[in-house]
């Protein structure tokens, strides 16, 4: 169902909306969906009520300055969108391995136009980001010894404007429709598509991007700031490095992207021809600038899980990381190179043989920085104590998977190689094996790692493994059969085949996702029965892997201080560095400690901001401008609130301070026994 | 770090904690607007890209040379530059710690930003009024979007001032309001920066 201007009345109230834009009308799985959502939120809001949670969810969570809970607040966004991005995953396999012939499947091609694209954005911009920034949020001012972010509003809100792009991918699922343009909406065809599919894209991505952006600021000043006395740059931790080379990569490519999404909703709204076909307009235009966003996107994603991987590797090898000095500047060569290498996405653009070459050696290029980045971790674990524990192994399944995925990317990088591979599903193939073998592994590597940090108890190890183990084998079964149908010139964002010899790989790619399936539903299971078993999962010590870095050096979970104390480096591993020379907490000479208070204020942006969006999607003119204005004067209101922080009594910080030594003792008493 | 630390005791054990609360991270605010400014200038850096690739896209429509009058671009260069001065001395006041003559600076360089989008939406209303409006090519589409860009943060600038003089008025010259007149000086002086670049790239060499 598309939206044709000529027969969709524009109400001055309503806009395009009416009642035959509610799709689930006449779409039996969009109805089925919403009754599942409706049905789904209905029984989490009731267990909010009934166990009286509102209160604490809204002064505890919601309104919440402080970086943890706004790190954990991220990763439950990213979680529950994984499910979402997930579903239409599978859904884009049982429909290619059943649609063979004479079977068109279960999913008309506009709908599956949209659930691609749908997947890609949600997987982009709504799961690997939040995990990321979450990531990055949570630990980072931990392991430069800070308290809390530069910017701890801003903080707040960058969180909420990103929920707010994901509320209105969601809404596009029961109002009108989602766009059918694949993840960047390369075939966007200007402003000849009439539907409001594109918009929900722009306006999602544009309020989203807003988020990302001053994140990006806000960690790139907490980390150049903040750090605890004695850490010079070449002493932060590998992973604190990763995400400030990722925030300034954060800082330098979102606008790009706020500014093509612009121009597109200029061509859309008003009529203009940046990237129309007449009057001038140059579609390769927006293919360009929105690879000069997209390409550094990438890398934004993967380098701080390459700190991630650092981080894991030296701990549980229990190893100083091999070639500090050189993870560093290979990090800070990625970064760079980044910025040189977005034209290999569009190699059959036809910009000649020099151009090309040019970024084809670019991207060539890369490979050697994140070569040296695998060789320094298998150099870490040669010769180390090494434990298998759940995060050691999905880095070593990310280091055999990621290193197939970087050779299938240097023959793409091939210029005449790709002229065969285009588009096909061997490109498919390549992007999965380094974003979900890079990406996703990392994420899963990084929440069983620092779970205890946040929550106090660690995960359950065999449902951990049972998880990761899915994942492994599911991920090689549902995308070899990609690279060889790829091989065989099968392109990408088919609806229907009509060569039943294809079909058998289409099938095992199936099973490859099925297995996915499993591995993300034991990870849910595996989150239920570590929260069951937490008392036998408990960590009292606060450094339950024998860690290195500083984050380590609090309690599990974290006071809301972080370090009543700001702790003094030495070395890049502070934390190893004071456990071997004998460090002593210090117990009494507490002094009040100065915070920043919670407020509303992101939550309320962010809601006006979602209200924007929909009534610019909607053509809802006096809403958007209501909602707009509205935006400005409660943003002019809060810079009068001078309200904004507090202390700590010492009294507190010693109360919860000697709580802890208790704690420690006790674990230590009970150490013994055991 | 407002004061050194020592990183060892005197007898020459390792110091690990911040124990007599020395250590203040330095309020990052004015480098975290720098940032914002650098990501701002990638905003106005794809547009200058776009208008570069699109400037000859005349479709058959009027050029540069047709429409823009360089005396009225020229006067209203000045009048922008001129704010910037004026925001320099509302800067000076301020470091006197003279509230009235702030408020007055900062008044007549709003005053000023008023006047440059006064002209500003003139000369768009002219143009559209002569069939040369944002729809007709894809090289005034690039013109529009990245001038109307420009004059939008002038607007928000102005928005902005004015808070502050309330804001001034109210509070007078404390740390918070004299931290919110630098940031807004430097977003002031970029907005003049990247007009330059508007007024060379897109005016003079437009009418060359």
């Amino acid at each position: 169902m598309s939206l044709d201007p000529s027969t969709v009345a524009h109400s001055p109230l309503t806009g395009r909306m009416a009642w035959d834009a509610v799709p689930m009308l006449h779409d039996p799985i969009l109805a089925v969906t919403f009754a599942g959502t409706c049905l789904g939120g209905l029984v989490v809001l009731a267990l909010v009520t009934r166990y009286r949670l509102w209160g604490t969810l809204w002064r505890d969570w919601f309104t919440s300055i402080d970086h943890k809970k706004i790190g954990i607040m991220y990763m439950v966004l990213g979680l529950v969108m994984l499910l979402r991005g997930f579903s239409d995953a599978i859904m884009m396999r049982l429909q290619q391995a059943i649609a063979f012939g004479d079977n068109l499947g279960y999913l008309p091609p506009h709908h599956y136009d949209q659930i691609f694209t749908a997947h890609g954005v949600i997987m982009i911009f709504f799961v690997a980001m939040p995990f990321v920034t979450g990531l990055m949020n949570y630990v980072v001012p931990l392991q430069i010894g800070a308290r809390d972010v530069a910017f701890p509003f801003l903080n707040n809100f960058s969180f909420w404007m990103t929920t707010a792009g994901a509320m209105l991918v969601m809404l596009s699922l029961f109002f009108g429709e989602f766009s059918t343009s694949g993840w960047l909406a390369l075939s966007n065809l200007g402003n000849q598509d009439p539907g409001v599919g594109l918009d929900y894209y722009i306006w999602a991505l544009q309020i989203a991007g807003v988020g990302t952006l001053l994140s990006g600021v806000n960690l790139v000043v907490t980390i150049i700031k903040m750090r605890a006395p004695g850490m010079a740059m070449m002493k932060m931790p590998v992973f604190t490095w990763t995400a400030l080379c990722t925030n300034v990569l954060i800082v330098v490519s979102f606008p790009v992207l706020t500014a093509v999404l612009a121009l597109m909703a200029l061509d859309r709204y008003l009529g203009m021809n940046f990237f129309s076909n007449d009057l001038g307009g140059n579609a390769m235009l927006y293919v360009n600038l929105i690879w000069i966003w997209g390409h550094p996107e990438v890398y934004i994603l993967i380098l701080p899980i390459f700190g991630v991987f650092s981080e894991v590797v030296s701990t549980y090898s229990g190893k100083r990381l091999f070639g500090y000095s050189s993870m560093v500047y290979a990090t800070v060569c990625i970064t760079v190179l980044s910025y040189l290498v977005w034209l290999h996405h569009f190699f059959t653009m036809g910009s000649g043989a020099s151009v090309n070459s040019f970024f084809g050696i670019t991207t060539m290029i890369i490979s050697i920085p994140t070569g040296a980045k695998i060789f320094n971790w298998l150099f870490t674990m040669y010769r180390g104590r090494i434990r298998f524990e759940v995060p050691m192994l999905w880095t070593m399944g990310f280091m055999v998977t990621f290193v197939v995925g970087g050779m299938t990317g240097v023959l793409l990088a091939v210029p005449p190689a790709d002229f065969v591979l285009h588009n096909s599903l061997f490109l498919i193939a390549h992007f999965h094996n380094v974003i979900i073998g890079g990406v996703v592994f990392g994420v899963f590597a990084a929440i069983t790692y620092w779970f205890p940090k946040a929550f106090g108890f660690k995960l359950d190890d065999f449902w951990g493994k049972v998880s990761f183990w899915f994942w492994l084998t599911g991920y090689w079964f549902a995308f070899t059969p990609l690279y060889v149908l790829g091989l065989m010139g099968v392109t990408r964002r088919m609806s229907h085949f009509d060569d039943p010899s294809l079909q058998i790989w289409f099938q095992v790619a199936l099973f490859g996702a099925v297995l996915v399936a499993i591995g993300i539903a034991a990870f849910l299971v595996c989150l239920v029965v570590s929260f069951r078993r937490r008392e036998q999962l408990r960590d009292a010590s606060g450094d339950p892997w024998g860690g290195r870095t500083l984050e380590w050096s609090t309690s599990s979970p974290p006071p809301d201080y972080n370090f009543a104390f700001t702790p003094v480096v030495h070395d890049t591993d502070a934390w190893s560095d004071m456990k071997r020379r004998g460090f002593r907490r210090s117990e009494r000479g507490f002094l009040p400690i100065h915070m920043p208070r919670n407020t509303g204020a992101g939550v309320v942006l962010s809601a006006l901001s979602t209200l924007c969006g929909f009534a610019l999607i909607w053509h809802i003119w006096w809403l958007a401008a209501a909602s707009l204005l509205a935006v400005v004067a409660y943003a002019i209101w809060h810079s009068f609130d001078r309200d904004r922080d507090y202390h700590i009594p010492a009294e507190d910080v010693a109360a919860t301070e000697a709580a802890r030594s208790r704690q420690l003792d006790h674990a230590r008493v009970e150490h013994v026994h055991v | 770090m407002s004061e050194s630390i020592a990183l060892n005791h005197a007898d020459g054990s390792p110091v690990f904690l911040d124990t007599e609360g020395k250590h203040h991270p330095e309020n990052g605010t004015l480098l975290g607007f720098w940032i914002y400014l650098l990501s701002d200038l990638m905003v106005f850096g794809s547009l200058f890209a776009t208008f570069g690739v699109l400037a000859h896209a005349y479709a058959a429509g009027p050029s540069g040379g047709d429409l823009f009058d360089l005396r009225l671009i020229a006067a209203n260069t000045a009048i922008l530059l001129l704010s910037s001065i004026t925001y320099g001395f509302a800067m000076l006041a301020m470091l006197k710690r003279n509230v009235r003559a702030t408020i007055g600076w900062l008044l007549v360089t709003g005053m000023l930003g008023l006047a440059f989008l006064a002209i500003e939406v003139y000369e768009f209303h002219h143009l559209v009024h002569l069939g040369a409006g944002p729809q007709r090519s894809a090289f005034l589409s690039a013109f529009f979007a990245l001038v109307g860009t420009h004059g939008l943060h002038v607007l928000f600038g102005v928005v902005w001032l004015v808070v502050l003089c309330v804001q001034v008025g109210k509070w007078g010259l404390n740390r918070t309001t004299t931290r919110r007149i630098a940031c807004l000086s430097m977003f002031w002086h970029f907005l003049d920066v990247v007009w330059i670049g508007v007024f060379t790239f897109v005016y003079l060499m437009g009418v060359l």
